[in-house]
């Protein structure tokens, strides 16, 4: 909460902002007052604070709007394509992983492992020119649309037509990531004792693999995807402007271009609940999966 | 920063003066890490990739073929790629070959300020929670959570906004840019610094220090830290990957230097659109920063695998 108080401090004088340069010292001074902005720090911090607790962060200096507004159908375009990426990503990343383990060592390894990590570290958008180079700028195939645009109204399908670009950009970056942790994962189950005696025991090696080396493998990944939440949505700002689409993303650009505070304080709160949310969701989810943890019951 | 690689295999004996012999260890172990370093193809790879680019960046006067500001070649407008220009004209006639290379120098700048600005502070927060514990390490740990709460890119977005004071635009030089990465950065490191810094702590030599009654500053720096450096250096250069990163995809975001100014994430932002018609205007800075992040990433890996083993 420090950190959003601090962008509170931060805000330059909003009346010049919203009545430009041609008001009158005396009307940016009595819409400052309105808004309190001549209150002392820790006031307005507090009355920002209280009403944000009840899902209202106020309105937005440029229309008077309330902020949320804006904010949840963003949200929700946002929302709906970080999904979309992840669909796309952790099935592939977690078996990409997998693989990898099993041939380690060998040539599909290797490609697995450079590929993957070679995407992870390049920026979204610049992932995004090549894949707009490739599948949509019509040379050498034009499958899909250039932008994604607002997408008002429009079916699942043409969203997922329209959306399948911009969520292979953000999933490739996480591609990479999610199959490096599944391949050290099974490496580790694969070398540890329980999956030797399973196999000493004669079980047929798909059920050990299955039984044993896979699930085990797999929970330290899902506690690297639930923190790998909130950096999805760092790469969506990029990648929602390049592909035209109205989201979170494109709301804390367009708000940070014209100062618009309330706005981009709500955004950045929200981002951070949702990074919060989903890291807790990802301890849950490995506690509640992993049989070594249990959580409650006293041993 | 550059003090040396060598901290990794030395264990100094709690009272030991520290006569030629260790210093010839020291020396003989860096010796050692370079040559480990130097047969790992991914980090010659990386190298020349790096070399190549900043040779671009220093002696882009002398390399491109044409002005990659103030011309206006051919009809003055997009041109594909063609024999006499490689990478085709931008939609202002501009070359873009020439302003691939020219781009490479502002992201060379602010990408290694801002690993150095992240990886100093982080590194004094990082001996500074991990030597004292207690409720300092818990308040510095608390506000490390909450900026790590919020995404780089959108953070960096945040205090350059703020900062750009009240009626003009976004103001950013690359000094600022530089600081704002950086600071951005403190926390990872200052974690990656404590978690090292706690294993130390409690070793023999840190004992005997506080026994002849050095003082914390003096331990911290002088004792704890030389031991931590190849901790440091792995994290620097992944730091380092990811300062290119974020500049470029704030460069590209127009967070960054301004038009006309050559710069790979700029060049993106003002062509992008134009993709389905002139590919070449974006592509070609796409694949410079590709290869830059990939090459530093491949530096990266060589020389965790050398130092960590």
């Amino acid at each position: 909460m420090i950190v959003y108080a601090s962008a509170q401090v931060l805000p330059g004088d909003p009346g010049r902002q919203v009545l430009g340069r041609e008001a009158t010292p005396a009307a940016v001074h009595t819409f400052n007052q309105k808004l309190g902005y001549y209150d002392p720090l820790p006031v307005r911090y507090w009355h920002w604070l209280e009403n944000a607790v009840q899902g209202d962060f106020g309105a937005s200096y440029t229309d008077g709007r309330p902020v949320t507004d804006d904010l949840v159908p963003a949200l929700q375009k946002s929302g709906f394509l970080a999904l979309f990426a992840f669909l796309l990503c952790v099935p592939f990343g977690i078996v990409g992983g997998v693989i990898a383990a099993l041939r380690r060592g060998k040539l599909s390894d290797r490609a697995i492992t450079i590929t993957g990590l070679s995407f992870a570290v390049m920026p979204e958008f610049v992932n995004a020119v090549l894949l707009q180079t490739g599948f949509a700028a019509g040379k050498p195939f034009s499958w899909f649309p250039e932008i994604a645009g607002s997408l008002l109204g429009a079916s699942l399908l043409t969203r997922i037509d329209a959306l399948f670009l911009p969520a292979v950009a953000v999933a490739l970056v996480l591609f990479g990531y999610i199959a490096r942790i599944a391949r050290a994962g099974t490496i580790e189950a694969l070398s540890a004792d329980y999956t030797r005696t399973a196999t000493l025991k004669g079980m047929p090696r798909n059920l050990v693999l299955r039984r044993h080396v896979i699930r085990n493998a797999i929970l330290p990944t899902i506690a690297v995807v639930a923190t790998q939440t909130g950096y999805l949505f760092g790469g969506l700002v990029a990648i929602e402007k390049f592909f035209g689409y109205p989201g979170i993303g494109q709301l804390i650009l367009s708000a940070a271009q014209i100062k618009n505070f309330p706005m981009l304080q709500a955004c950045v709160l929200v981002v951070g609940i949702i990074y919060f949310s989903a890291t807790l969701l990802g301890d849950i989810l490995s506690a509640a999966l992993n049989p070594r943890v249990r959580l409650g019951k006293s041993s | 920063m550059s003090v040396d690689a060598s901290g990794l295999a030395i264990v100094p004996a709690p009272d030991a003066p520290r006569p030629e012999t260790s210093l010839d260890s020291r020396s003989r172990v860096r010796r050692e890490t370079i040559k480990q370093l130097v047969k790992s193809p991914t980090f010659l790879i990386g190298v020349a990739v790096v070399l190549f680019w900043i040779l671009c960046a220093f002696f882009s006067d002398a390399i491109v073929p044409h002005d990659p500001i103030n011309d206006s070649l051919g009809a003055g407008t997009s041109a594909a790629p063609s024999s006499s220009y490689w990478f085709g004209l931008d939609e202002q006639g501009r070359d873009v070959f020439s302003r691939v290379i020219a781009g490479s120098a502002n992201i060379l700048k602010v990408a290694p300020l801002a690993t150095a600005i992240g990886i100093g502070l982080g590194t004094l927060l990082g001996l500074v929670m991990g030597y004292f514990r207690g409720w300092t390490d818990n308040v510095i740990g608390r506000i490390i959570d909450a900026v790590l709460a919020i995404p780089l890119i959108v953070f960096a977005i945040l205090i350059l906004t703020a900062l750009s004071g009240q009626s003009e635009g976004i103001t950013v030089t690359p000094l600022r840019l530089a600081i704002v990465i950086g600071l951005a950065f403190t926390p990872p490191v200052a974690r990656t610094v404590r978690a090292a810094a706690l294993a130390e702590r409690d070793l023999d030599y840190v004992q005997a220090a506080k026994l002849r009654g050095e003082l914390a500053p003096y331990i911290m720096l002088a004792e704890i830290l030389p031991n931590v450096v190849p901790t440091i250096i792995v994290e620097a250069t992944v730091r380092l990957g990811y300062a290119i990163f974020t500049a470029a995809t704030l460069a590209f975001l127009s967070y960054g230097v301004q038009p006309p100014t050559p710069d790979w994430g700029l060049n993106i932002a003002e062509q992008y659109q134009n993709v389905s018609f002139a590919w070449w205007e974006s592509i070609f800075p796409a694949l410079a920063i590709a290869s830059l992040v990939v090459a530093v990433n491949l530096i990266a890996d060589a020389v965790q695998q050398v130092l960590e083993g």
